[in-house]
């Protein structure tokens, strides 16, 4: 019991309310005068996985992004309500984007290295962050990032090969990499497996399994299955409305909602 | 479900799976029915043709976990579509239990036609039997037509059977005291009242199983436990005033 409680307030972070990490309240974005996300409230967990599934064009990618204000480069678009990262609003006037995007980070549905070598993707985040205190530091960074990522046993004798020539699975995962190297606690992932084959795509699962324990991961996924095996908590978005938000067992095996029982059981409707 | 996969397959699939559970309740509907039938004209080659039908039902199941078994593994289903194909497994497992307790009731019959033994409290069998019969034909109205205050009142049913159970007990027990030479033939009606006490309860765990199939959640409330035979213990006092063979 005692060993429980110990445990358990290690992962605590005493900052956050109800261990709530980022939390969004009366969402709208608008892509001109189309409205893609309406009204949407709901709270994600730190240091858990939480799954946002939906068909195409339901608003789940759009909704991500909002987290690290990736919608801001998008002519037209427009986000209102609140979007808080522990606690603070994202949206104040004055947060630094660039600093916020590195608290933040991203992966993409297309893997996108840099066209240099995997020790310069790597090493790109911190040195312009100046988070090195050294060339050894730099070093250091770029090798527990790759080890983090799980790729570094795969190119630790060819660190300053280009990071195109890796297979599609160990080029996500260099970017995965990346996106550790300027230390996050948060990283968001757009569909980071539907260009991998399975066993490339079991290697990412199990790293974000292992990656929890130091971040929050929030992956926007097509596939269910993906989503029922890594989450714990998954949200059904429809038609740019947030349906269903629970723990992935209940959205799975008894979902409250006839919408996401029908779509997460692959019915019409 | 009243709407329907995108995949028309995956609904053949389910579909077949839940024909199998009905054929199969059907047989075990039927085969109690003759069963009971030979108990009440105490008709042997009845009771004899019973017992060897079982087969019947158990391949009806290998068949059940076979078909679900490739549900789970080709479909993947969540949510109902899951606890549908895990609840035909149980179903189709309770429902080989009746058919088990079927024959077993059938071979207790050929023995004691056969033997010409002590039968009485047939038409209280008989009753207990019907009501058990009603309750399965419920149950499975209940599974194909996803109704759960069917089910529900499926579950409060089995109060009754085992107040019949425990009246059977009551008076079996009696006509064994009475005669050392009924013993045999009521050992062998107790065994069919109990047999068609425990078909009473299995039927109840598939009515259970047919509200979790549909909301997802177990019944909270117990249902009423009637059986009370294992508490029981009789005395010469308490079989009344026509009891004295039993007292010398």
């Amino acid at each position: 019991m005692a060993k429980q409680s110990k445990k358990k307030n290690k992962t605590v972070n005493p900052k956050l309310k109800n261990n709530i990490i980022l939390s969004a309240k009366n969402v709208d974005v608008f892509y001109g005068k189309k409205q893609a996300i309406n009204n949407v409230s709901f709270e994600i967990p730190e240091n858990r996985i939480t799954a946002l599934i939906g068909p195409s064009g339901c608003g789940k990618s759009t909704f991500l992004r909002c987290f690290n204000r990736m919608n801001d480069i998008i002519d037209g678009c427009k986000v209102t309500g609140d979007i808080r990262f522990a606690g603070q609003d994202i949206y104040d006037p004055a947060v630094d984007v660039v600093s916020l995007r590195a608290r933040i980070g991203m992966v993409f549905q297309k893997a996108n290295p840099f066209p240099k070598s995997i020790f310069e993707n790597v090493a790109y985040g911190p040195r312009i962050h100046g988070l090195a205190k050294s060339k050894d530091h730099l070093a250091e960074i770029v090798v527990s990032s790759l080890k983090r990522a799980g790729l570094f046993d795969e190119v630790a004798d060819r660190l300053h090969d280009s990071g195109t020539g890796l297979s599609g699975g160990q080029q996500q995962r260099l970017c995965i990499a990346r996106a550790i190297a300027v230390d996050p606690q948060v990283i968001l992932m757009d569909e980071p497996c539907s260009s991998l084959d399975p066993i490339a795509t079991a290697i990412i699962e199990d790293l974000m399994e292992s990656m929890k324990k130091k971040y929050t991961i929030v992956i926007v996924t097509h596939s269910m299955q993906q989503a029922a095996r890594i989450s714990q908590k998954t949200a059904f978005f429809h038609l740019g409305d947030l349906v269903e938000f629970g723990d992935t067992e209940d959205i799975f095996m008894n979902p409250k909602k006839i919408r996401t029982q029908n779509y997460i059981s692959g019915r019409t409707g | 479900m009243n709407t329907d996969h995108i995949l028309r397959s995956f609904d053949k699939a389910l579909n077949k799976n839940e024909n199998l559970i009905l054929e199969m309740g059907g047989l075990v509907e039927q085969q109690l029915k003759e069963a009971t039938r030979a108990l009440k004209k105490e008709d042997a080659k009845l009771s004899k043709k019973v017992l060897l039908s079982h087969n019947n039902i158990r391949e009806m199941e290998a068949k059940i976990n076979a078909s679900a078994i490739q549900v789970l593994a080709l479909r993947q289903p969540v949510a109902m579509d899951l606890r549908n194909v895990i609840m035909s497994l149980r179903i189709a497992g309770h429902l080989e239990r009746i058919g088990q307790y079927t024959k077993n009731m059938a071979r207790r019959t050929h023995t004691i036609t056969k033997a010409d033994a002590f039968t009485g409290s047939i038409s209280t069998l008989v009753r207990m039997s019907e009501l058990v019969q009603d309750m399965i034909k419920s149950v499975l109205d209940a599974y194909n037509t996803l109704d759960t205050s069917i089910a529900e009142e499926v579950r409060g049913r089995d109060e009754d059977v085992d107040h019949m159970h425990n009246t059977l007990f009551r008076e079996l027990l009696t006509y064994m005291m009475e005669d050392p030479k009924n013993i045999s033939g009521a050992m062998h009606l107790l065994f069919i009242a109990k047999n068609i006490e425990r078909m009473g309860d299995h039927t109840t765990e598939i009515a259970q199983e047919v509200i979790f199939m549909v909301t997802g959640e177990w019944p909270v409330e117990k249902r009423p436990k009637g059986d009370k035979t294992s508490r029981m213990i009789f005395g010469p006092e308490d079989l009344g005033a026509d009891s004295d063979q039993s007292g010398s």
